[in-house]
């Protein structure tokens, strides 16, 4: 089935079965293979990407049913050159071992901060209408969704602080 | 995944007109279903994507209570400043549930219908009733940790794993259906779903081609609203035992309960008689274990989920406890 995708910009059509994941359509058909297979059943989050201002897992949903979506992916947030806020933070504080999650991880944080910034509350917010403070355990439980089997939590949460203080100020 | 036939529905008559009658599934945000696809345990032939359709409104009600379309997420849904201010119970709920990523993704009316995580409903190389009708179950003899103790049968023992319809359902929530022809039915929350008896592979009232279009909750009901889960870890796990508590007290008396029960059955699970057994009492602990028995009066442990039972009895204490604490609620 044909299918358009604006991804990271630039408007990308590709012809697949429409058994075909948005997660296989970026790997196998638009050659984007930063995104990561991890799980594949949405339980690692190592496959997150942006869809319409949104951090989803793209191993659960099916690229025909994003026609016309704005999808980012984690080739879209930053280059060597140029690092996002992010990037350039999980480097500085060795926020990976292995590196496998480590995209999913950054563009998951990506939308969280943001999230964070339109006043969503989470599990661990004491209040549900004040806007939140995203402290340690903040942090921790919105990137619930990305494992990181190296364990690199601490540093991982370090590197999100950094970021989410140094936009705040 | 087994290959199905791909159609995106441009009205609502278009959707439940294209899957009536056929090997057919909804799909909107698709989390659980494509889930199930991909090991094979589900293989409808035809998908109809209702993610076009103008269901995604939250709207005041003529009566005072919110509407909630369908394709409302999970997300949208917990941040909404009615829903985080009048019905917190419900908010909790769903911040209790999933990840991020996946609450971006649920919708309101397929969090309702998602499937149980029986592992062996999930496992094809195991018997399961309602994967495999006639099969046997898996779980009776086997592995039943997760399991249910109330609302099961000889057939089945899956339990409903949302978090979002624990605290509708303490609610009073209603969901609007659609059907086929036309017509729009609404029904209360708890008549949505079946028990298995010798029919597990039957877990709704839902007709063939029948959509979810809404989901409706009463005015405001004030009072305490707690969520209450219980799982193995702090965060992204499905409840072993989850409460869902919204009360009022007047007097140094419980003048109004609602209390609904995730995690012990087939469905969000509420029992008139316990709330019967609270209202008009002061609060005590010899009350909330009162209002314990009477829930546990039929339960049955299986082996490995016998410990829901106590679990379950402290859960609810402690949240009664929380909720009858008078002053201004929190």
């Amino acid at each position: 089935m044909q299918t358009t995708l604006s991804i990271n910009g630039a408007e990308r059509t590709l012809d697949a079965d429409v058994r075909t994941t948005l997660l296989d359509a970026l790997r196998m058909h638009l050659g984007l293979t930063g995104t990561k297979k991890g799980c594949d059943h949405g339980q690692c989050g190592a496959c997150t990407v942006i869809v319409n201002g949104r951090r989803i897992n793209s191993c659960l949903t099916l690229a025909c049913m994003h026609d016309g979506d704005a999808i980012t992916t984690i080739e879209g947030l930053g280059t060597p050159e140029a690092l996002s806020a992010l990037q350039a933070a999980f480097v500085a504080h060795d926020g990976y071992q292995c590196g496998y999650c480590t995209p999913g991880q950054i563009t998951s944080a990506t939308a969280m901060l943001e999230e964070a910034r339109a006043g969503w509350p989470s599990h661990v917010s004491e209040d549900l209408e004040a806007a939140p403070e995203l402290s340690d355990a903040e942090i921790s439980e919105r990137m619930s969704g990305n494992l990181c089997r190296c364990s690199c939590y601490p540093n991982i949460v370090d590197a999100i602080r950094e970021v989410h203080a140094g936009a705040a100020s | 995944m087994r290959p199905f036939a791909y159609g995106r529905a441009d009205s609502i008559a278009d959707a439940t007109g294209a899957s009536a009658g056929e090997d057919a599934a909804f799909i909107a945000g698709g989390t659980n279903l494509l889930d199930l696809m991909k090991l094979e345990v589900l293989a409808p032939g035809r998908l109809v994507d209702i993610n076009r359709l103008d269901l995604g409104g939250i709207e005041v009600s003529g009566s005072g209570g919110l509407r909630i379309g369908a394709l409302v997420t999970n997300s949208d849904l917990a941040a909404d400043a009615r829903v985080r201010a009048d019905y917190p119970v419900l908010a909790r709920a769903l911040l209790a549930g999933a990840s991020g990523q996946l609450r971006n993704k649920a919708t309101t009316g397929g969090n309702l219908l998602q499937r149980t995580r029986c592992g062996y409903f999930y496992d094809t190389a195991m018997p399961c009733n309602k994967r495999a009708p006639g099969s046997g179950c898996g779980a009776l003899g086997g592995i039943n940790r997760i399991h249910a103790i109330l609302g099961g049968s000889e057939q089945c023992i899956a339990t409903h794993p949302s978090d979002m319809a624990v605290a509708m359902r303490a609610l009073g929530a209603r969901v609007e259906v659609a059907a086929p022809d036309g017509t729009v039915r609404e029904l209360e929350l708890g008549q949505l779903y079946r028990l298995p008896g010798n029919t597990p592979e039957v877990e709704t009232s839902l007709a063939p081609g029948e959509l979810i279009t809404a989901v409706t909750l009463p005015p405001p009901a004030g009072g305490r609203q707690i969520y209450r889960k219980v799982r193995d870890r702090a965060s992204y796990a499905f409840a072993l035992v989850s409460v869902a508590a919204v009360v009022r007290m007047g007097g140094g008396r419980i003048e109004a309960a609602a209390l609904a029960f995730g995690g012990l059955a087939p469905m969000p699970w509420r029992v008139a008689d316990v709330e019967e057994a609270l209202v008009g009492a002061p609060p005590s602990e010899t009350l909330f274990d009162r209002a314990a028995d009477i829930l546990l009066e039929k339960a049955q442990g299986r082996g490995h989920n016998d410990f829901k039972m106590p679990l379950v009895r402290r859960a609810l204490k402690a949240v009664l406890l929380d909720a009858t604490l008078e002053g201004e609620p929190s």
